[in-house]
Formats: C-alpha cells, sequence, structure tokens
C-alpha cells in the first residue's frame, strides 16, 4: 500500500521530471537579439522565407546574432493584443485600420505612414475573382457579377478586412461607373450583395466553401490569395480574373516604438522594414504573388501580374475613419444595403 | 414484466445502432486523425514531428500540464476537504464558485485575465512598472489553464468524501492523531482513486485547451504556442498532413489518458471485490 503510492509518486515525479526537461530542451540558439514581428494570419509562410533572408543580410552588417521570432493571427486581434501588452517591435499588417488604432494608443508614432516608403506599404494587392475552370459563366469585371444567376462567396465585411476590400472594391467600381450617382450605386451594391451565397467570417473559411463545398461561381479574395489558392488546389481547376478596375490593398508596415525602445530593438526594427523594400526582399515578397514596387523585380513577374487599374481607398472614401464610420459601422451603408 | 427493449427484435437495433453510431461518430473520426497523419507515409509523419515549431509546443504544452496539476491537485484536495469537513458560513457559496470555471465559456476566462494581467489591466499594469509581463507568455498560459482545470480535482473529491463523512478522521482525533498525520494515513488513502481519477481529467483538459489559451498565448511561434493552437496554425497553412500529425499527438495524449482512466477504474472495481 504504502509502496504502491510511493511508486505512483515516484512516477508523477518522473513525468514532471520529464515534461519540465521538454519544455526547456526546446532548441533555442542563443541570439544576441530578438526581434518580435506581430504579423497577419496568412502570412505565416511569407515571413517564415523571409527571416532567414534578413537575418544573414543585418548580421553581414553588423556584428551580432540576431533572431526574428513570429505571431500572427487576425490583424485586428494583433494590434488588440499590441494595446494589451504583447511586446511586439514591428507590426506587418493587412489592414490599415489596424496600424492607425495603435497609433491612436501611442504606440506608433502618428505620422507612420510617412515613415517609409509607399505610405508604409512595401507590397500591395488588389482584389481578384477565382472562377471555376474555363470561366463558364464569363465574369472579367464587376458588372458580370450582378447578372441574376452568379452565386459570390466573400468573407463577410463586418468581420473581414478581405471582404471590407471586397465590398470597397464594387463601390469604386460603382462609382466610377455611374460617376458618383449614388441612387444607382446603391442599386449595383444591393444587387451585388444580393448575389452572395454564403458570408463566411474569414478569408480561410470562405475559401473553404467555394473550394472543398463546391459552392458559388465566383470568390472574391486579394489577388495573392487567389493565386495561392490556385495553386494550392489545382491550376486546372480553377482560373485567376484580374478585374481592370480594382482596389488597391495595401499592407501597411510600422515600429512599435514604445516596445521596440523598451526591447532596446529601435535599429533592428528598422532595419527590417528597410529591408522589405530591397530588391532581395522584393523578389521574395513578388514570389508570394504580392505586387511589389522595385521596377527592377516588376519587369520579372510581369507575366504574373495583369495591368490594372487600383484606385486608392482614400482617394474614392476620404479616410479609411470615414469609410468605417459610413459604411461598416453598425446602421451604416453595409446594414441599409443588406436590408431589403 | 416487459421492459423497453426486450423483445429480441428491438434489442437487436438498439445494439446496433448505438454501434453503428459509436463507429461513426467516434471512432472514424479517430481513425481518420492517423490516417491523415500518415497519408504521405512515415517519413513525412516523422519530418512533421521533428519540426522545431513542433517540438517546441510539445515542450509548452507539457509544461503547462506540468505545472497546473500540481496547483490544482493541491488546491481541489484543500478545496474539497474544506467543503466536506467544517462547517462555516459561505459553504455552500464557496461551492457554487467551484464551479465558475466549468460554466464561463473559456473564452471569456481568457479576456478576464486578459483584462486583469494584461498591460493595461489593473493587476497587469502595475507589474508592467516592474517589467514584469504575464499575458503573451508561459506565465500566462499557464494561469488561465490552472482557472479553467481547477474544478476537476475537487469536483471528484466532494461527492466522495462527503459519502465517506468524517467518521474515520474523528476516530483518528480520539487516537491523538495529529491532522497532518489524519490526512496521510486516513484521508489520502480513502480519496486515492478519485484524486488520481482527478488528476486525469485536469491533465486532459490542460494539454487539450484551446479557447482560453487562444486569448492569452499571443501565438509567437516556437515560443507560446501549445499543441492544440499549434493544429489550428497548421491548418491555416494549408500543412493539412501537419496538422494532422500535431492533433494525431493530441489524441495519444487523449487515449493514453483514457487507458490510464479505465486501467485506474479497474484496479479500483477489482479491490471492491476482493475486500
Amino acid at each position: 500500500m504504502t509502496l504502491s503510492l510511493f511508486l505512483h509518486r515516484r512516477a508523477i515525479a518522473s513525468a514532471v521530471t520529464l515534461s519540465l526537461t521538454a519544455g526547456f530542451a526546446v532548441p533555442t540558439l542563443a541570439a544576441d537579439r530578438e526581434l518580435l514581428n506581430s504579423s497577419y494570419d496568412i502570412a505565416r509562410e511569407l515571413f517564415a522565407t523571409i527571416n532567414p533572408e534578413f537575418v544573414t543580410w543585418w548580421e553581414e552588417r553588423h556584428d551580432e546574432s540576431i533572431e526574428v521570432k513570429q505571431s500572427h493571427g487576425g490583424s485586428s486581434k494583433q494590434a488588440r493584443a499590441i494595446m494589451q501588452g504583447l511586446r511586439a517591435d514591428v507590426v506587418t499588417y493587412n489592414q490599415v485600420t489596424d496600424v492607425n488604432v495603435l497609433a491612436e494608443q501611442g504606440l506608433v508614432a502618428e505620422d507612420w505612414q510617412q515613415q517609409f516608403p509607399n505610405n508604409a506599404s512595401p507590397y500591395y494587392s488588389t482584389t481578384a475573382f477565382l472562377v471555376r475552370e474555363g470561366n463558364p459563366k464569363g465574369i472579367d469585371s464587376w458588372d458580370d457579377l450582378v447578372e441574376g444567376d452568379i452565386e459570390i462567396v466573400f468573407p463577410n465585411p463586418k468581420t473581414s478586412g478581405n471582404g471590407r476590400y471586397t465590398y470597397l472594391a464594387a463601390w469604386a467600381y460603382a462609382d466610377r461607373e455611374f460617376d458618383g450617382d449614388q441612387e444607382q450605386i446603391r442599386e449595383f451594391m444591393k444587387e451585388f450583395l444580393g448575389n452572395v451565397k454564403v458570408f463566411d467570417t474569414g478569408g480561410r473559411g470562405a475559401t473553404t466553401t467555394f473550394v472543398e463545398r463546391g459552392i458559388g461561381d465566383v470568390l472574391i479574395s486579394f489577388e495573392s490569395e487567389v493565386n495561392n489558392i490556385s495553386k494550392e488546389y489545382g491550376e486546372d481547376d480553377y482560373d485567376v480574373v484580374v478585374p481592370p478596375v480594382s482596389i488597391l490593398a495595401e499592407f501597411p508596415v510600422a515600429v512599435v516604438e514604445e516596445y521596440a525602445e523598451r526591447n532596446d530593438n529601435t535599429d533592428l526594427a528598422r532595419g527590417y522594414l528597410e529591408y522589405l523594400y530591397t530588391e532581395e526582399a522584393q523578389r521574395l515578397l513578388a514570389g508570394f504573388n504580392y505586387r511589389v514596387n522595385d521596377e527592377t523585380v516588376q519587369g520579372e513577374f510581369a507575366e504574373q501580374f495583369p495591368e490594372t487599374e487600383l484606385l486608392r481607398v482614400e482617394d474614392v472614401f476620404g479616410s479609411w475613419g470615414q469609410v468605417m464610420d459610413t459604411h461598416f459601422a453598425s446602421g451604416g451603408e453595409l446594414d441599409q444595403l443588406q436590408r431589403r | 414484466m416487459q421492459r423497453i427493449g426486450d423483445a429480441p427484435r428491438t434489442r437487436r437495433l438498439l445494439v446496433g445502432l448505438a454501434i453503428v453510431l459509436s463507429v461513426l461518430f467516434l471512432l472514424l473520426p479517430l481513425v481518420a486523425i492517423f490516417a491523415q497523419a500518415l497519408a504521405e507515409g512515415m517519413a513525412v509523419f516523422w519530418n512533421n514531428l521533428s519540426d522545431d515549431y513542433t517540438l517546441a509546443a510539445i515542450g509548452l504544452t507539457l509544461l503547462v500540464a506540468a505545472l497546473t496539476i500540481p496547483v490544482n491537485l493541491v488546491f481541489g484536495v484543500f478545496l474539497a476537504w474544506l467543503v466536506t469537513r467544517f462547517s462555516f458560513p459561505g459553504r455552500r457559496l464557496l461551492q457554487t464558485f467551484i464551479d465558475i470555471p466549468f460554466a464561463v465559456s473559456p473564452v471569456v476566462a481568457g479576456l478576464i485575465y486578459l483584462l486583469l494581467y494584461g498591460s493595461n489591466g489593473w493587476i497587469g499594469s502595475w507589474l508592467d512598472e516592474y517589467d514584469i509581463q504575464l499575458m503573451f507568455a508561459w506565465p500566462g498560459i499557464v494561469l488561465v489553464t490552472i482557472f479553467v482545470t481547477c474544478p476537476f480535482v475537487a469536483r471528484e473529491l466532494i461527492p466522495l468524501m462527503q459519502a465517506q463523512g468524517a467518521r474515520e478522521e474523528e476516530a483518528a482525533v480520539t487516537l491523538g492523531a495529529s491532522g497532518f498525520t489524519i490526512f496521510r494515513r486516513v484521508t489520502l488513502p480513502n480519496i486515492k482513486w478519485a484524486l488520481l481519477y482527478g488528476v486525469i481529467l485536469t491533465n486532459a483538459r490542460a494539454v487539450g485547451e484551446f479557447g482560453a489559451v487562444s486569448v492569452v498565448s499571443g501565438s509567437i511561434r516556437g515560443e507560446t504556442n501549445t499543441l492544440p493552437l499549434h493544429v489550428e496554425l497548421l491548418y491555416q497553412d494549408y500543412n493539412t498532413v501537419g496538422a494532422f500529425t500535431a492533433a494525431a499527438l493530441l489524441a495519444l495524449i487523449a487515449l493514453f489518458t483514457l487507458a490510464a482512466k479505465a486501467g485506474l477504474e479497474w484496479r479500483a472495481t477489482r479491490r471492491e471485490q476482493f475486500r
């Protein structure tokens, strides 16, 4: 009895020791400095490719060893986490609004968009269509999407930044098409939203709906995502369509100054973001189907990115703040359009 | 007297239905996990398993369980002892309090901790001044896991200790035993199996907890990513095989836990018979 208890105790003790050693046996090469990048959900592979290159690039120029750590999640959730104390040195997001939130809290410089070229967006994308093989419904632009029998899949603009861009792209298209006639734009948007078959909460869910459940004629998402999906699920089954007019989706970056300073990483953080603008990094980015501004790389990848006219959200709608208030706030334009 | 299910045909139908449902809803998904994990062969499975990030996730998950279990073991025994052996004002209230983690959704639990211990939180902002960071680091994960799993041991012990009553302990007191001796020689042997059972449940939940941990983790790969979070992360990376490999690991831990539980029950019933 006492013995069996004793044995149990030994077993438990050894289990504890085992798990403790396992917990600390994780190989972490002690780097002189660690940089934490808080990023959006679908950028994991992207930064898994870029970070080792950056480490080499930095270590060649500085006499220290560094390590870049990644945190990924929905970018609004990520921004929240930073506000609650996640000590990221830099943010690389897919939503301007999420960096703005950090700027309002004083964690990021107020003029963050001026601190790096191209509105602090080292790469960009746009909204594109994924259609079934051979494009049987002949979808080439936004006006094809309001035909009666078209079924559309894209994430809910209320919950997804990706979905927001789709909504804004359609609106921007209509705005140009009808020369700013609000009545006609709303009519167009009503038909467009009426054709949406499923509103998933996020991009990944919409992909599943379109690809695995086979619902809908067209999936609307970032051009980069649409290309990745078609690669992943078979290029023979889907075609990528980039409409002639669409919205410019910026991928903003910023130094989280407060934490970078505290972590003694300000120079490293700036270096990291500057690296994203180098030809080497731009090439990597283009490889992940993002559009870049580096002209050499643009030339190399010209075939991959069909020419299209990209409208800036700020030019069409004023500011992101206004967009959020008029369109996506409760009772806003989106809610009214969906109520019929 | 005729009971429902006595007619041979009904009985066969019911048994058949139970088997079909168990296979469809329980066995098949389990098989699917392992089949998916091994879908691209042993080499890929092994590769996924020995990935640095997966190893880090395993290590963190085990660390969390290893810290959670002792805390909740002591806490659970203490609470059950208090509630069943003493009578004091607020005893019933305390018993209700124990169940809060069961009643609250894990996500809410995570959020509460974030609001309290985050750098803007009541306690967190004070800790922040001393440069102590609990949230988005492993201590935060341990904290919420302790919260979510704290009723298991107490909940296992309370009914048992209530049923057993305090007579044996009272006898020990009259014989002049000290408090600790009573606990070690009288109480502990009586509650041993229930205690272990509670520990097993605590372990299962600590290893598998997703919701609460997801809120406070900050999902830093290789640092604050537990195994369940890792499964989701790999799945979102379109790395299906990797996701199922991590899932298979979790399933293995679950199976091991179930086996341990079955073993305990078997030993306990055998003990009863031999008594």
